[in-house]
């Protein structure tokens, strides 16, 4: 009965529906009007948010921006001071050898003192001199001397010569200390600034392009230190990272969406990957301080030690894109080549690899990216040292973009400020670099497909 | 459904020298069996036309007559099938060369994304059919005369295959089967992503091709499967319901269930 009742009751909300189905819509009722009023309003709505949150991103990326691209232009800047330097022999070559060992081991030093010596004769005592060396870089000496090995011929003359100034004359000429504020509160004192005035009234102070940035390696003189170490340690770190995460990455992709059994195990290992994806980068670096610095015994500070640890970090990233890119590809292609009698390693190489290639690119060069930005797992592993030499391997110690950074950030000098700034844009421009490369290959890949 | 199961009804199964056999063939997707204790013969140099609702098993069949169902996980088959007398399923039986000598063609035109000439020369290049250049050309411009496509793509064999009609992507696949010289050639659903014109062109080749192949072909429209076969099989639920000459089945089913489906009562 029960049963019947309720078929009764099913049938009559069956015909209420279809009562409500037959009757005609007034689609100029005023409530059809509001509604689609209140739609149109939605939207309106939901775009102007889009518009608002690429407003703020655009203003945070133009802030940046411009913020580090003011600090940092006047770095590729640097100040030169002229004097006239006299190549006294009895300095140089007393003897008069002019073998390039002794030549080499003179005191170019003490020349350049001479130099401003002779162009401010008036000053005299002990630390108002100190401080007029100031005016002209210590890294000045090791120019004197290569032009002299250049040019032996130079010993004996007198010639007016630029030489690199000092950090503190580099930020005065540059604006960046206030000579109209008290005495106390500058770095330079009111003697300095009258030597400095004195020489710019003789158009002997001049900004030149600051090759020497490009170039050397870090130093303790702000005037001395350049990026090129760092570009170089980061490179050889890259490559390692490249050449071990890449194939490691792309192969465990592969197997896992093409091969692996779906089972426990392999749900297993898919969640951890992305476990680790999510892991802080310093654990990455306390387990590369651990395995390879204090198990393998791999030399410290080196870039191979580096690249070994970005290599663990990077290698989640680059098995999740991959496995996207590969499970991008059509199950099509592949049944067409399975049809046709190619093997299951022949359908991946010949068919799915090259489909998805564009997209483990992407992911790829994104995992680089990052790679490229790490600061913090490199701490750990000591690439945060004082390293002059440029790296000719990657078993040197060496340090990278990020680092140096961070250590010129750390220094005290006002003059790494501009060196942080520039620093930055550097590293800006390579990660640029790198994903202008990532769209060129992607397009590549997508033509000849 | 109503209708009562008379497992008995498969009438004359078998056929003389068949090509292939299927002999108590069970399927399953891991729990979930698909195939009950299919019988059945594919006769040489014919047109076999696997008719039946949604659902009911006959693709599923015809990817077992190449082992495609490897490719899928969880699925267990029980039973024998049989390419000139010997089990496709016996461990010694090589699946690659297996799938050379079964070629497929799928429902969707599923050219490579390279050009038209890579597409029909992949298959002969993987299983090192030929020894030179010339050869090579002279294979693939054979296959795509005999799929009636070399008229319209000779002049531009570099060409990529993607930028085709979905006519010509289906004639070039099966040009691309024809290359490997396959022994039997299964089809699911050829036509079913075509438009009339196309599907007419399909038809006329498939019927060419019968005189050099064995053809298996899963379709839904029956009458695709009246013009073009030899012999129709009717799967329902995953069981053969009946199999003989497509005259027959067409004209006078002996099952009641066959019946109804031709005649558009169910399905």
């Amino acid at each position: 009965m029960t049963d019947m009742a309720s078929l009764m009751e099913d049938r009559a909300a069956a015909k209420v529906i279809s009562d409500n189905l037959r009757k005609p819509v007034d689609w100029d009722s005023p409530k059809i009007a509001r509604n689609i009023k209140k739609r149109y309003a939605a939207e309106r709505r939901f775009k102007s948010y889009g518009l608002v949150a690429i407003g703020l991103a655009l203003l945070a990326l133009c802030t940046l921006a411009l913020s580090i691209g003011s600090k940092g232009y006047s770095a590729f800047y640097q100040t030169y001071v002229q004097l006239e330097v006299t190549f006294d022999p009895a300095v140089i070559d007393p003897e008069g050898t002019g073998d390039p060992d002794v030549i080499g081991r003179a005191n170019f030093d003490g020349l350049i003192k001479q130099a401003l010596r002779d162009r401010f004769p008036d000053v005299t005592s002990r630390s108002d001199r100190r401080n007029l060396y100031g005016i002209v870089s210590g890294g000045a000496s090791y120019d004197l001397r290569e032009r002299v090995l250049e040019n032996p011929n130079l010993i004996g003359q007198t010639r007016t010569i630029w030489l690199i100034s000092g950090d503190d004359f580099d930020m005065l000429n540059k604006g960046y200390i206030d000579p109209t504020v008290d005495e106390g509160d500058r770095r330079l004192n009111d003697k300095e600034i009258t030597w400095y005035n004195d020489l710019v009234a003789a158009g002997a102070v001049e900004k030149q392009f600051h090759t020497r940035f490009f170039t050397s390696g870090d130093s303790r003189e702000p005037e001395l230190a350049g990026i090129w170490g760092a570009a170089v340690g980061s490179f050889y770190t890259l490559i390692v990272t490249l050449a071990l995460s890449f194939p490691i990455g792309v192969l465990a992709a592969i197997y896992l969406e093409e091969f692996a059994p779906k089972n426990r195990f392999t749900q297993i290992v898919e969640v951890n990957i992305n476990n680790l994806a999510a892991v802080p980068s310093i654990v990455f670096g306390l387990l590369g301080l651990e395995v390879y610095l204090n198990v393998m015994h791999l030399p410290r500070s080196a870039p191979v030690v580096g690249g070994l640890t970005l290599a663990l970090m990077t290698l989640p990233t680059i098995i999740i894109a991959s496995r996207a890119a590969i499970k991008a590809v059509p199950p099509s292609i592949r049944q067409a080549a399975l049809g046709l009698g190619a093997s299951p390693v022949q359908t991946v190489t010949h068919h799915v690899l090259p489909l998805a290639m564009p997209g483990i690119l992407t992911g790829t060069i994104i995992g680089m990216a990052q790679a490229l930005g790490e600061t913090a797992p490199l701490l750990m592993i000591g690439m945060v040292a004082f390293i002059v030499d440029i790296p000719g391997g990657a078993l040197d110690p060496a340090t990278v973009l990020p680092v140096q950074i961070y250590l010129w950030a750390d220094s005290p000098e006002r003059a790494f400020v501009e060196k942080t700034s520039a620093a930055i844009m550097v590293l800006l421009a390579f990660l640029v670099l790198m994903n202008g490369l990532a769209v060129y290959l992607r397009k590549k890949f997508e033509r000849k497909w | 459904m109503a209708v009562v199961s008379q497992s008995a009804m498969t009438a004359e199964p078998s056929v003389e020298n068949p090509k292939m056999t299927a002999r108590n063939l069970d399927l399953f997707y891991s729990e979930n069996q698909a195939l009950y204790e299919v019988n059945l013969d594919i006769p040489e140099q014919q047109v076999t036309a696997l008719i039946g609702p949604s659902g009911c098993g006959k693709s599923t069949f015809l990817r077992c007559l190449n082992r495609m169902n490897d490719t899928i996980d969880g699925v267990t088959i029980k039973g024998d099938v049989t390419l000139d007398g010997r089990d496709i399923y016996d461990k010694r039986i090589d699946v690659v060369q297996l799938r050379a000598r079964i070629g497929m063609v799928f429902q969707k035109p599923n050219p490579f994304p390279k050009s038209i000439y890579d597409n029909v020369a992949y298959g002969p290049r993987i299983h090192g059919l030929v020894n030179s250049r010339d050869e090579l050309d002279e294979i693939v411009m054979t296959s795509l005369e005999r799929a009636g496509l070399l008229k319209e793509v000779k002049d531009r064999l570099q060409s990529p295959a993607t930028g085709l009609s979905g006519g010509q992507q289906q004639r070039l696949c099966i040009a691309r089967a024809v290359a490997v010289s396959p022994e039997v050639i299964l089809m699911d659903e050829p036509c079913s992503a075509l438009d009339p014109i196309a599907t007419a062109k399909v038809e006329e080749l498939i019927d060419e091709l019968r005189s050099n192949y064995t053809i298996v072909i899963v379709t839904h429209s029956m009458q695709q499967a009246a013009r073009v076969s030899q012999r129709t099989a009717f799967f329902h639920l995953g069981k053969l319901v009946e199999v003989g000459e497509t005259d027959q089945i067409f004209t006078n089913p002996k099952d009641e269930r066959t019946k109804g489906y031709i005649t558009g009562r169910f399905g």
